[in-house]
Formats: C-alpha cells, structure tokens, sequence
C-alpha cells in the first residue's frame, strides 16, 4: 500500500472514532447524568453553573429509598409480577409453538395471522374494558390481575419466537422418542425443551422486561400502594415531593440495575431475541 | 408389524376401524389442545374485551350508569368532532413520524458505524453497550431523567446557554412552542437502539462478495450503499419501520409523566386523549369510542405489516 492511501485510511479511521464517541456522549451522557445526581444533595443537583462530579458524595438517597418499607414494596411488587409473567407465559408459549411448529391442521395459517395480528391491538383500547372486567372477576389491584394482563401481550410474541426456534430442531429428534413408545408430551418436555434453553432464556428475558417496563395498566389496574410496581412508584415519588430529585435518581438507577444486569450476562441472547423478533416473524 | 405400531397410529382399514377412527379424531384434536391455553386466553382477555369496548363505546354511558342505554354511533360524532381529538390526531401523527424517521436514521447511522471496517471488536462491544442504554431504560425512568436535564435550570439549558444557542432559560416541556418538540426528542433517544440492533444484526447477514462485485464494477462507498447495502436491508427496514409506527402511535407513559399532554393540549396524543376521558373525566363510553377509533387505525397498520411479513417468507 502506497503512504497516501495509508493516511486516508488513518483520517477515515479517525473520522469513524470520532463520530462513534459523539454517538456515545448522546446516549450515555443522559445515562450518566443520573447517575451522578443520585450521589448528590437537592441543593447541589441545580448547582449554577453545574457540575458533573460532587464534593459530598452522598448515599443518603439510597438509603432512604432501601430503608423504605413503601418502596421497596414496589421493587417486590415488580420481581413478583416480571417472573411470575415470564414463567407462565413460557409454560403457555411452549404448548402452542409445539403446535404450530410441529403439525399441520386445517386453522393454522389462520391461527398463525391472529397471534401476530393481537400484537398490534393497542393496549389503551384494552384498557377501559380490563378495567371493568378485573373488578368483575375480582382481580383488580391483585397480582393476578397484572400478570394476566401482561401475558395477553407478552404471549403473542413468544409464541412467535419459540415457533420459529422449534421450526430449527429437525423433527427427527422428537421422531425418535415417539418410536419408543413415548408420547409428544414425553418428546416436547424431554427433548425439545432441553435443548430449546438458549431460545426459552432469550424469550424470558425479553418477557420479564416488558412485565418489569409496563405503565398503563400498572397505573390503572392497582389502587393501593402495596400493590404498586417501580414505574408507578417513581411516578408517586415525583408527585410526592417533587423536590427529591436525588431520590428520584436514585429511585430511577435501583429500578434499572435488574434490566442492565440482565443485559449485561445475557447480551447474546437479548439481542437475538430482540432482533429475530421484530425481523423474522 | 402393526402390533409395534403407536396406538395412534392408523391401522389396516378393514380390522382396527374404530381404534383407527378414534385414533385420528385424536391426532386431529392434538394441535388444538396444546393451543387451548393460549386461545383461552386470548378469548377471555382480547375478544372478549374488544367485543366489550365495541359495545361500551355505542351505549350513553357505561360503568358509572347503572343501566346503560344504547345511542347508536352518536359518540362517534361526539370523538370526531372533538377538536382535542383532532388535536391528538395531528400531535400523535407529528410525534410518530418525525420519531420514526429519526429512529431509523439513527439506528442505522450508528449501526454503519459499528459495523465500520477501522472498528475492532471490542471497541464494538463497548460501543454497542453504550448506544443500547437508553433502550434499556423504563419509561418512567426515561421521562423522570429528562425532566431533570429540560428542567428551566436544568443541565441543558445551561450547556445551551454557554454555547450562545439560547439567551434565556427555556421550559422545555411546559412552554407550549417546545413542549411537542421536546417529548418527541425523547423518544427519539430512547427508541434508536432497538433499528440500531436489528440492521446491525442484517448488515452482517449481507454476503461480501456483493460488496466485491461491486467494487469490481467501480462502485465507490456511495454508490455501495445505495446499490447494496439499503436494498438487502429493505425488508428489515420496512418491517421495522412499521412495527414502531404502531408502537409509537400508542405512546402513552412518556407523554403521561412528561407533560400529561399539556401544556394547553400541545403535546396530547390519541392515547392520553383516551385515557383522560376515561379516569379524569369518567366519559367511559366516549372514551371506548376514541378506543375504537385507534384500535381500527392500528388495525389497518397491522394488515400492512401482516402482509408484508407473509410475502418475505
């Protein structure tokens, strides 16, 4: 390679790296932010002109937040409800991915189109209804009544994921345990689940997020403070005292560490849940 | 031989009949019964309620009267006529589109980026976490972050201010000329990841010997990803981009904790419209009216998309 073709490739490398850490400063610098005004005191947060780091930092948010009984409610309320979701609705989704991706019958194109078509009935359009149903069956402001409302819209999506991860293990596997007298049950919960681990934890995850994120119905469908998940409290904690914005940012960082320790071990599987979601369907 | 056949195996026609016949009513009935959870579910918790907000939304007033009588579509007209609701027609349709747009141009701006030759891989796993975070964050979370950095003496202004944009501190999200702008901002910033993600993940999955005969042909980096790169990203792109435009159109936590749809109604969108009806105003019926009315739109964005899928397969 001759010296000018060296140096343009050593300016469009620059370029690149340039561009990548003003992408970084746009989305982390938000990020960051938080988090270091969780560490200060309310009078330091609106300090002028502002600082980035504090003299006195300061755990006093967090431990108010964690000595709070009403709190960390919210934080139970929300493990409760996101694992309790994810479980369920890979018990359910299993049964039905094995169904579609396993055997033909007369009303499956048809069935397949209602799955992915529920995903797009906005959850406002639910609303008004839900409302009036949970009070009717008694599930309103109970964890049931929650956990069932996220399944309806959790389960479409991993219905459509683990199909298309079954659709990837050759029949044969399951064939083969039939021919020895087993059942399908035998051969869905012997042999395809074991090995469909890497698809299950990618649904579960992304599952759990979708339970842990949800607002709407969160707001709408409990009443009283034990009842409440993480968003509505950080939401009841900014109409409280609107002046705690430590607190809020402290608040706001404890109710996201679940989500980027998730992330953080299980990245491999995010992101090919996520992307195989929206793309492959 | 048939004896070591699974008994619900068909056999010979003329000795096992009945078995046979028993035997294939229960192989037909398989498939539905692993789907039984799912469809009573789905009956109990979406039909059923769609039916119910369909019924709602033609009686005078639901749930707050005791015996609802039927109006006919006259809540229909109330909904359409209603300037608020066109108001939240053309708020949810800016808020949409520009949201989108961006969303695609940013995912895939920095999804180009990543996959940019002069980037090792671990510079791009590290890169990659970070343009993720915002994605990863609760609304609630999202909305009370910006609400920090927009507030008057907030962080923003102040860098505004220092670099000579501004002369005054601005209430982002309480003044009625910024307010649509800056909660569109938003979610602009934490919606790019999830584009960034998918088109990072097809811009691997495009041969590199398109790329060469390309180059063969003459092709500079322009002309490449024109020629190439956007049409094997089609399909993904237009997917994307459907489903967040039925997502975004449905926004309704970052609008509820940013501005609750003020100020004076600039940034109220379809789905805070709705919820207003409902648990401010106690309008039940017009407000499964308004529900109606979005569910029919987004109904005809899911057939696009629908369709669109089913003719990639």
């Amino acid at each position: 390679m001759d010296l000018p073709n060296v140096r343009h490739r050593g300016l469009k490398r620059t370029g690149v790296i340039a561009a990548l850490v003003v992408g970084a400063m746009f989305a982390g610098l938000p990020v960051l932010w938080m988090a270091l005004s969780s560490f200060k005191s309310n009078s330091e947060i609106f300090e002028y002109p502002p600082r980035l780091l504090t003299d006195n930092f300061s755990l006093d948010a967090y431990t108010t937040i964690l000595t709070d009984p009403t709190k960390l409610r919210f934080f139970l309320n929300s493990y409760v409800i996101g694992l309790s979701v994810a479980a369920l609705t890979l018990v359910v989704a299993i049964f039905a991915a094995y169904a579609f991706s396993r055997y033909d019958f007369p009303l499956k194109r048809v069935l397949n189109v209602v799955v992915i078509s529920v995903q797009a009935v906005p959850p406002i359009t639910l609303l008004i209804p839900y409302f009036g149903l949970m009070v009717t069956l008694g599930l309103y402001n109970t964890y049931p009544g929650l956990i069932l409302t996220y399944m309806v819209f959790t389960l479409p999506y991993a219905i459509i994921m683990m199909t298309g991860y079954f659709n990837t293990l050759p029949r044969e596997l399951d064939e083969a345990v039939k021919v020895d007298g087993a059942g399908p049950l035998t051969a869905l919960w012997r042999i395809l689940v074991p090995i469909s681990v890497p698809g299950l934890v990618s649904v579960g995850l992304y599952t759990f997020m979708i339970a842990w994120n949800e607002f709407l119905f969160a707001l709408t469908l409990t009443r009283t403070e034990n009842m409440r998940t993480v968003p509505i409290g950080i939401q009841l904690l900014m109409g409280q005292h609107s002046y705690e914005w430590n607190e809020m940012m402290a608040m706001s960082v404890l109710g996201c560490i679940p989500i980027l320790i998730l992330f953080l071990f299980f990245q491999r599987f995010f992101i090919g849940g996520m992307s195989a979601g929206a793309v492959k369907i | 031989m048939t004896t070591r056949r699974p008994p619900t195996d068909d056999g010979p026609a003329e000795t096992r009949r009945p078995a046979a016949r028993r035997g294939r009513f229960r192989r037909l009935l398989t498939p539905y019964l692993y789907l039984l959870p799912t469809a009573v579910l789905l009956v109990v918790l979406m039909v059923v309620p769609i039916v119910m907000v369909i019924g709602y939304s033609l009686m005078d007033n639901v749930i707050t009267n005791q015996n609802p009588q039927s109006v006919g579509l006259s809540n229909y007209v109330d909904v359409i006529t209603d300037p608020v609701f066109h108001t939240a027609v053309r708020n949810t349709l800016y808020f949409t589109c520009v949201s989108v747009l961006a969303h695609l141009i940013l995912g895939l701006a920095f999804a180009l980026l990543l996959n940019s030759a002069f980037v090792g891989r671990r510079t791009r796993a590290l890169f990659r976490a970070v343009y993720v975070l915002p994605w990863l964050f609760t609304i609630a979370v999202v909305a009370v972050l910006w609400r920090l950095i927009m507030n008057p003496n907030g962080v923003l202004n102040y860098l505004l201010d220092v670099t000579g944009f501004i002369d005054s501190n601005v209430e982002w999200l309480a003044n009625p000329d910024t307010a649509l702008h800056a909660v569109t901002f938003i979610n602009i910033w934490c919606g790019y990841p999830f584009f960034m993600i998918s088109i990072l993940a097809g811009l691997q999955g495009i041969p590199k010997d398109l790329y060469e005969a390309a180059r063969v042909d003459g092709a500079n980096a322009v002309k490449q990803f024109w020629n190439v790169t956007i049409p094997q990203l089609k399909p993904i792109i237009i997917s994307m981009a459907l489903l967040d435009f039925i997502w975004t159109t449905q926004q309704f936590a970052l609008i509820w904790m940013t501005t609750g749809g003020g100020p004076i109604n600039v940034t109220e969108m379809l789905s805070t419209f709705t919820y207003k009806l409902a648990f401010s105003r106690y309008e039940f019926s017009m407000a499964s009216t308004s529900a109606v009315v979005i569910l029919v739109l987004s109904m005809i964005l899911a057939f696009f998309y629908v369709r669109h899928q089913r003719a990639r397969d």
